[in-house]
């Protein structure tokens, strides 16, 4: 048994109107969407919220996992239509809207996104910037773009495609048709489907699972996986050798190759 | 539409948490048309509220009901993908999703897409006048809107063939003895029985049956390690229930349990 099982839930230190809710229940962080009536729709300011929060809690090192949820009927439904149709291409250019994503994608702390209902457009390419995704069996994900005449724009056509092969990809983003639960999770979009009363509690789960193991090595593992994206499998395997040196070096590897040997429950410091 | 003014091709009546849903084409053995496949789903959408704990499907008249209207297609059988894709694939779906346990009482004839509805629904019981009529390959047609799907499931492969490639018509004792009905009633207990068997049902902890559903559902499709987590998981969700604390309750005080489906 693990001693978090009575957790340390502190009241989110803010408004239940804010764009963005946290709540830290450590060693994890559950991050939460908060505009349901528009199914969280990305608004820029919610963007902004959302990228300031992760970052300050990614510097928290008694936070070893973040949980990235929407409401029950939406993780996040996309774009705010009405904001895009008032922007300039140039405006968007300068807004560097896109570019704030890869804040997202450089988070250290894992982060495990927690999808229930429409998952569509931005949504999906929030998601995908999640390490892995546990979804209610209510998930819908989808890139509707091409039916208001734009395309997907934060990752879609390259995420989706790493994640899924181009042929599916290509049936999701040229016809419009939604991906059910199950079938993200066969196409490889998904880690796994869960009970719809259970999508929250489940993503908990997973995350405190992850957040019981080594902080470092996690960190490192972490690099390595989307190394995996981005390079040669040749460069891909000596990073990854160097990252296994770079584990080894730490303190809580000599800490769990010692309790493994004493037959003992390690107890990692992120060291 | 020759129809007579008025009346619904879809009957729909509550009796405390049961509501019926009868098929009311009754001239035509309740054949489907567009406008009966409308009022099926509008009276489908009425049976989702809370307060139905049981749904009983069943037919006016002389059959259960015999499928797809032929007369309708007579004048052009026109994108007949199309419209099972409207008509007859959200209205399966929608039973199968339907959150409470339904009841197909076959009261007479069920012949193609009729069979697949009643074969749709979780509990089954037949009238000693019913008969099960796979009639698609009668007319050179395959099964559809559920059928095969259903009828090897419920069958098996080798008794699902040869009855669905020969359309050979059951009587209402053989598909009890093929396991397709749980019950046959005579005919003149049948309304009855189907009343009796209904309440029991809306007697249910309904969220904890419909949640067995699902999971009989998922069984179909789950490796073991799979099911076995979802248990875990509707399990936890059951225990959040109103009707698990009566369930216990009742136990403890040695009392019958007064369940209120949620």
């Amino acid at each position: 048994m693990r001693a978090d099982a009575v957790a340390d839930v502190r009241p989110a230190a803010m408004s239940d109107d804010a764009l963005v809710l946290v709540e830290r229940d450590e060693p994890i962080a559950v991050v939460t969407l908060n505009r349901p009536k528009q199914l969280n729709a990305l608004s820029e300011p919610l963007m902004d919220e959302l990228v300031a929060r992760l970052a300050e809690l990614d510097r928290d090192d008694a936070v070893r996992c973040i949980v990235l949820a929407g409401s029950e009927r939406a993780f996040a439904a996309g774009a705010d239509i009405g904001e895009l149709a008032q922007a300039s291409a140039i405006e968007m250019l300068y807004a560097r809207r896109v570019e704030r994503w890869d804040t997202i994608r450089r988070l250290w702390t894992p982060l495990v996104g927690a999808v229930s209902g429409y998952c569509l457009g931005g949504g999906n390419e929030l998601a995908m910037s999640c390490d892995l995704v546990i979804a209610s069996e209510t998930a819908r994900f989808g890139q509707p773009e091409t039916s208001l005449g734009i395309i997907p724009g934060a990752g879609g056509t390259q995420r989706l495609t790493r994640a899924i092969g181009k042929a599916k990809t290509m049936d999701v983003v040229l016809t419009g048709r939604f991906l059910d639960a199950f079938e993200a999770e066969r196409a490889g979009l998904v880690a796994r489907v869960v009970a719809r009363e259970a999508w929250l509690e489940e993503a908990k789960r997973v995350a405190r699972e992850i957040a019981s193991r080594a902080p470092v090595a996690q960190r490192l593992a972490k690099e390595a996986i989307d190394r995996a994206f981005d390079s040669t499998l040749e460069l891909g395997l000596e990073h990854e050798r160097r990252l296994l040196y770079l584990a080894f070096a730490s303190e809580d590897a000599r800490e769990g190759l010692t309790a493994f040997a004493e037959k003992r429950e390690p107890e990692f410091e992120g060291r | 539409m020759s129809e007579a003014i008025e009346i619904a091709d879809v009957e729909s009546e509550r009796d405390g948490g049961v509501m019926t849903i009868r098929f009311n084409r009754p001239d035509v053995l309740n054949a489907f048309n567009a406008s009966m496949h409308a009022a099926l789903a509008d009276a489908l959408k009425e049976a989702r509220d809370a307060a139905v704990r049981a749904v009983v499907l069943t037919g006016a008249g002389r059959a259960f009901c015999v499928g797809q209207d032929l007369r309708e297609l007579r004048e052009g059988t026109g994108d007949i993908a199309g419209r099972l894709r409207r008509h007859y694939h959200p209205n399966v779906v929608a039973l199968r999703t339907l959150e409470k346990p339904v009841l197909a009482a076959v009261n007479g004839a069920a012949a193609g897409a009729g069979l697949s509805f009643a074969f749709a629904c979780d509990v089954r019981i037949a009238s000693d006048r019913a008969s099960f009529v796979p009639a698609f390959i009668k007319i050179g047609l395959v099964p559809d809107s559920g059928c095969s799907f259903f009828a090897s499931r419920l069958l098996g492969y080798a008794r699902a063939f040869e009855w669905l490639a020969t359309g050979r018509t059951l009587t209402a004792a053989e598909a009890h003895a093929w396991g397709l009905v749980s019950e046959v009633v005579e005919h003149e207990r049948f309304a009855a029985r189907t009343a009796e068997l209904a309440a029991s049902l809306a007697e249910l902890p309904t969220r904890g049956a419909a949640m067995t559903k699902r999971l009989l559902e998922r069984a179909a499709i789950s490796a073991l390690a799979e099911q076995l987590d979802w248990e875990a998981q509707l399990q936890s969700a059951a225990t959040r229930t109103e009707d698990f604390a009566e369930g216990v309750a009742a136990f403890l005080e040695k009392r019958d349990p007064a369940f209120r489906g949620r």
